[in-house]
């Protein structure tokens, strides 16, 4: 699960990693009212209005209502004119981005909706640093990665650079060691209060990470002020689906509208689904064999319109959900079932698409394959119902008669 | 021979409700040797299992099948009166980390965890622990491990299987069914199938199979079923290049998965340009591995691979 950067930021603040002092506001005129406390609790002039969406990019993005516009504005006109110029300023960006689209590398052409602001103090910054806690599948830990270079993407450093990326793996048992923070704070070329400020800032997120059972936390940039203050001037983080039930504070933290309002609706059913740009629909059991639908049907010529598992142990009632939720898609064309009953009879399967075939119809071409536990049952099921449904041999077969059909 | 498990293995089911009770009844119809049962507060009771042999298990076995499986309040009690050496999880999520370490604890040498959406954390405290102990975790999130009319433990359905020759690893529990499925069809047969799960930290990885399979002598090839995620695939094909005699072919799903999404296993997705399709399905061909365009041609992959080693 995803959530905004002010909600990654509010949870740092619990952990005692500093992050800057920021508000987030939901309509201009909250904008403009934020600007005065925060101006004046921070005594800082210079603010900055940042987009809050799912997605990173936002200071290259640009909005498709207003293509001058970035994700992400720097107010400076406090520096001459005070507050009232700030609140001025703030107005005017408020109007243009909120409500407006947002296009980044990370949304696609379609962009985002920005829906939500977040002002921020102003930081002097005199270096910028890359630092993050992510899963090394290799190993089983997780590990932190830290770099010289912040604000530039880390796969890109990764690529070019790599030798700029220090890593350092945690031992569950015993979480980051102090030696280990002290290494990469060293070798980033932290001195004096910057070293230790940046050492407690690793040994907390590294906590944070743990506890909260966060699948990514990345701070880029990781900011070194003068003074030696180092603070998360960005913050992203995402969390484990299968933890989260043991955190009900980051549970009320998702935004549905950052979501696919069928993806939602396929959750709620238990079925896994990730809707594509194709026009074969497709609904198989089993994540892999899921995945490999969508591959055969680009390798016999066609392209699927979504990714669909149903799961191991999904009722008629599940697969009738399965069947509306992927007939809403106007791409769709043709529909493939392709379905190896192991714990899942095939005769379940059939009455459920025979069931959402006689509820919502069918208006599309469908193609069946099944295959495993009770499959005589099943073809039997839908040879009685009258249905037009096309039989597959195999899944190479039914792919290839599907994608025919449709085109 | 086969790998892991056999006629002489004797399994703990820990987490005997609902779900667990289903597939230990299959297990226990199969042929399977189901000594033991765990649950905290039903120490002291039994489960009774009867009905229908499975004509597709054991060799030779009645007709029907009765069988009390004692409930016992840990395993370590449950090990010392049974004389177990193996355990399937299905016990909850939330649960399922804890009843690991038990197990382990308790010195069994094999455990099969099927529970799904365990969480990631857990699994990375439950490998530190099972650092230098003599304990193999097979999972989480997998169908199981089953060698052909000898032992199944896990939620496979038996008939598709037939004993022969051939080895079968997957990270994807129907598309290991699929794959079953073809070497029953054309003959060649399966000596163990092993289900390494789709989560992102496992007990077992693709590389620990391979070795148990290039030591068996009964296995003459192996199927390796990868996907996108990770790069247990790509580490796989380099242990084969170096040290694998026996001929491999593989099918890697997830070549149309777009990235940035998980697709439907939690290990399934591709972050940062990483654990793509194509990546592995390079790194398994430099190898000398034959990989099935398709999962329809993964039986004929295996074929093709015995063919070209001239087996």
């Amino acid at each position: 699960m995803k959530i905004h950067e002010y909600q990654a930021k509010e949870l740092m603040k619990k952990y005692g990693i500093p992050v800057p002092e920021g508000r987030v506001v939901h309509s201009v005129e909250s904008a403009v009212e934020a600007v005065g406390p925060l101006i004046e609790s921070t005594g800082n002039r210079v603010v900055v209005l940042k987009s809050q969406i799912h997605a990173g990019g936002r200071g290259k993005g640009r909005f498709k209502e207003h293509p001058d516009l970035g994700g992400v504005s720097v107010v400076l006109n406090g520096l001459e004119g005070g507050i009232p110029a700030v609140e001025r300023r703030v107005r005017q960006l408020a109007e243009m981005m909120l409500g407006s689209t947002l296009v980044t590398v990370q949304t696609g052409a379609q962009g985002k909706i920005v829906n939500k602001l977040y002002l921020e103090q102003g930081i002097d910054i005199d270096r910028e640093l890359y630092l993050s806690v992510v899963l090394d599948r290799a190993q089983g830990r997780n590990i932190v990665m830290a770099s010289t270079e912040g604000g530039t993407e880390i796969e890109e450093v990764a690529a070019r650079n790599p030798e700029k990326i220090l890593r350092a793996t945690i031992d569950p048992a015993i979480g980051m060691a102090h030696f280990q923070a002290h290494a990469l704070a060293y070798n980033l070329g932290l001195k004096e209060m910057a070293y230790k400020n940046a050492k407690r800032f690793m040994l907390s997120l590294a906590a944070a990470a743990e506890r909260l059972d966060t699948d990514l936390v990345e701070i880029n940039p990781l900011v070194v002020t003068k003074e030696g203050e180092v603070l998360a001037l960005d913050g992203k983080m995402s969390f484990d689906n299968n933890a989260l039930y043991r955190h009900k504070d980051i549970q009320a933290m998702r935004d549905m509208t950052e979501e696919d309002p069928a993806e939602i609706e396929a959750s709620e059913y238990g079925l896994s689904f990730i809707k594509l740009e194709g026009s074969i629909g497709c609904l198989v059991n089993g994540a892999g064999l899921a995945m490999s639908t969508m591959d055969i049907i680009k390798h016999v010529g066609g392209e699927p319109a979504n990714f669909l598992d149903v799961g191991g142990g999904a009722t008629a009632e599940n697969v009738t959900a399965a069947f509306k939720i992927i007939t809403q898609d106007p791409n769709v064309k043709g529909i493939f079932i392709n379905i190896f009953g192991g714990i899942m009879r095939c005769d379940t399967i059939a009455s459920g698409v025979v069931a959402a075939v006689r509820e919502v119809g069918l208006e599309v071409p469908l193609v069946v394959r099944l295959e495993g536990t009770n499959v005589e049952l099943g073809k039997q099921i839908i040879e009685d119902s009258g249905l037009n449904v096309i039989n597959a041999g195999n899944m190479k077969d039914g792919a290839r008669k599907i994608v025919e059909l449709s085109a | 021979m086969s790998i892991l498990v056999d006629n002489s293995t004797r399994v703990i089911v820990q987490g005997i409700g609902g779900t667990g009770k289903f597939h230990t009844d299959k297990a226990i119809a199969y042929g399977t040797q189901v000594v033991a049962a765990v649950h905290p507060t039903r120490g002291g009771e039994a489960e009774h299992f009867e009905g229908k042999t499975d004509s597709s298990g054991l060799p030779d076995a009645p007709q029907n099948y009765s069988v009390r499986v004692p409930i016992f309040p840990t395993v370590k009690e449950a090990v010392a009166k049974t004389e177990a050496n193996a355990s399937v999880i299905y016990v909850p999520a939330p649960f399922a980390a804890d009843a690991i370490l038990e197990s382990a604890d308790a010195g069994v040498e094999l455990i099969v965890a099927i529970t799904e959406g365990i969480p990631i954390m857990d699994m990375v405290k439950v490998k530190r622990y099972l650092e230098g102990k003599s304990t193999r975790l097979i999972g989480p999130n997998c169908p199981g491990v089953i060698t052909p009319h000898q032992c199944k433990i896990g939620i496979m359905p038996g008939y598709i299987h037939q004993g022969g020759r051939i080895g079968v690893v997957s990270r994807s529990g129907t598309l290991t069914y699929e794959a079953v499925y073809q070497l029953t069809q054309n003959g060649l047969g399966q000596t163990t199938a092993v289900g390494i799960g789709g989560d992102p930290v496992n007990g077992t990885d693709f590389v620990d199979v391979l070795e148990l399979f290039e030591q068996d002598p009964d296995t003459d090839g192996v199927i390796l079923i990868g996907e996108i995620g990770g790069t247990a695939e790509e580490e796989a094909a380099s242990w084969i290049e170096k040290n694998m005699t026996k001929p491999v072919a593989a099918f890697i799903a997830g070549a149309t998965a777009p990235p940035g999404k998980r697709m439907g296993h939690a290990g399934a997705i591709i972050s940062g340009g990483q654990g793509t399709a194509t990546d592995k399905i390079s790194a398994l061909r430099h190898a000398g591995v034959v990989v099935a365009p398709t999962p329809t041609d993964m039986g004929e992959a295996m074929l093709e691979a015995l063919r070209v080693a001239g087996r």
